[in-house]
């Protein structure tokens, strides 16, 4: 019973997976920009949550109301400075760039907030759970993130498949110079994908922090972790990179059964056999423009 | 006066000079065929008017206003659509999300998916369809109803008869008539001459970047398109 114990467990954990990479495979999706400094920026969501708790008194999720315009706000800025114009040059450019952005976001946060671990208290949440059988407890802090992860992908999906703006992203992803000769303007579509990325690892910043400890460095393994998800499930496929998620939680929880000491590995090592055997990952676009 | 105005362009692909010092006018109502032999400069024409090239040297005037260093997707609401070579229809998407797109900074104006289908009708039963698995004719068939879904004023044709069976081709010309009793102003760049020349109300005929023969069908000779065409 402790292995559907430990697939429950993983499964939720899927969803902060999700709601980490969401961004990442948007970004990707539609300007083939590799966002390195992903983690480092989910790292500011959370010490932004963080920040508004211990000054201003507000309650720990509602920081999620601040932390989605402001990150929002950062993600349009860097897009239409920095970024579009490394999207300009050759193709290293952005990769380069964008590792730059997470090293000076790195240091920055260790100048304002020193190496201590900090994170976000929520106070008995943290602990609740519901008992489901004997054997399977429901912790309510892991349903919550995992029930925004599945809304936020579900909303985002749908935003991308109705709206005009959506298929404005759309188009511009599929072919970019075609896109500006209906009039779209690519650098505000890239600045607004870049904006609900950020607003959306901004959300995932704030459940990492209120899920565990962290500091100025622990982004770099919530970027890998991002990648793999977005990798497994596909790339540009939005229900893939949830899917993805899932299947990491799932071999990161059963792993940890396994090898208490060495949880990740199976995850990896997931990971790498889904590299080996479908290079595509599980949902690839099934359309190669 | 004349709604577009190309002065003495000289466009430049790095070193390679595609087009030297073209002149053009094209006035409000008009359709004016564009033809010459492959690299003669006709699509670095279309896409210079559109604003994906830019000319190093000359004007280009749309409405009496000079366009030259306009950006393409503000081109789009001056009233300047082109259907590009090769269609370019964004394939993730379907038939009619594809035009929806060509509607996003429309203008006011007669053309909408309603009217855009009961022109085409080769694309009204294929509304759902992916564009990538559409075929060529579909493509060509909704990448012009794309351009029409902005009410543009002049309507840019790059190579309509490309790889396309000439059955479809007669049958998207056909559609040609509905656009310009619109009074929408076309552009059509075209290799298949006796196309051009059945919907054309002058033309101009291109070689290695100049222009070498103007008028209209009736007063041009077969003999003459022929040896402009051809440079011999």
């Amino acid at each position: 019973m402790q292995w559907a114990n430990a697939v429950v467990q993983g499964l939720l954990l899927g969803g902060l997976y999700a709601l980490l990479a969401a961004g990442l495979s948007l970004m990707f999706g539609v300007m083939r920009l590799v966002n390195l400094a992903h983690g480092a920026l989910a790292i500011v969501g959370a010490y932004l949550g963080y920040v508004l708790v211990q000054k201003t008194g507000l309650p720990p999720f509602a920081t999620i109301i601040v932390v989605i315009p402001l990150m929002a706000a950062i993600g349009w800025l860097l897009q239409s400075t920095l970024l579009n114009t490394a999207l300009n040059k050759q193709a290293l450019a952005p990769i380069l760039v964008t590792f730059g952005l997470a090293v000076i976001l790195q240091n920055v946060m260790l100048q304002l907030f020193t190496a201590d671990y900090r994170s976000i208290q929520v106070g008995d949440l943290a602990g609740a759970s519901i008992q489901i059988t004997p054997d399977i407890a429901i912790g309510v802090f892991p349903l919550m993130t995992f029930v925004v992860g599945v809304i936020v992908i579900a909303a985002l999906q749908q935003y991308l498949a109705r709206t005009k703006t959506g298929r404005a992203m759309r188009a511009t992803s599929d072919d970019r110079e075609a896109a500006t000769l209906m009039g779209i303007d690519n650098k505000r579509i890239y600045a607004l994908a870049t904006a609900i990325a950020l607003a959306i690892v901004g959300i995932a910043g704030v459940f990492i922090g209120i899920k565990t400890q962290f500091n100025a460095y622990s982004g770099d393994t919530y970027l890998i972790f991002a990648f793999e998800a977005v990798i497994i499930g596909g790339l540009g496929s939005l229900w893939g990179t949830l899917a993805g998620g899932m299947i990491l939680g799932v071999a990161t929880t059963v792993g940890a059964q396994l090898l208490p000491s060495s949880g990740t590995l199976l995850a990896d090592l997931v990971f790498l056999a889904i590299l080996v055997f479908l290079p595509t990952g599980l949902f690839p676009k099934v359309v190669n423009g | 006066m004349a709604l577009l105005e190309v002065d003495s362009i000289d466009v430049f692909y790095g070193d390679f000079q595609a087009i030297y010092g073209m002149s053009l006018s094209v006035d409000e109502g008009e359709t004016l065929a564009v033809i010459g032999a492959n690299g003669a400069g006709k699509s670095t024409l279309l896409k210079t008017i559109a604003g994906l090239n830019s000319p190093r040297s000359g004007d280009v005037r749309f409405d009496g206003t000079s366009i030259a260093t306009l950006p393409p997707h503000k081109r789009v609401p001056l009233g300047i659509a082109l259907t590009p070579e090769g269609r370019r229809m964004f394939p993730s998407m379907t038939i009619e999300e594809n035009l929806l797109v060509g509607a996003h900074k429309a203008r006011p104006g007669p053309w909408n998916l309603e009217s855009v289908y009961a022109t085409f009708p080769l694309i009204s039963d294929r509304r759902s369809r992916l564009a990538n698995n559409a075929s060529g004719g579909e493509q060509q068939a909704a990448a012009i109803g794309r351009a029409l879904m902005c009410n543009p004023r002049l309507l840019l044709l790059d190579e309509v008869s490309l790889g396309l069976a000439p059955v479809v081709v007669q049958q998207i010309y056909a559609s040609l008539p509905t656009i310009t009793a619109q009074g929408t102003t076309v552009l059509v760049v075209e290799q298949d001459v006796m196309h051009a020349l059945r919907v054309a109300d002058r033309v101009q005929c291109l070689l290695e970047g100049r222009t070498v023969l103007e008028g209209t069908p009736s007063e041009l000779t077969r003999d003459q398109i022929a040896s402009a065409y051809f440079g011999i």
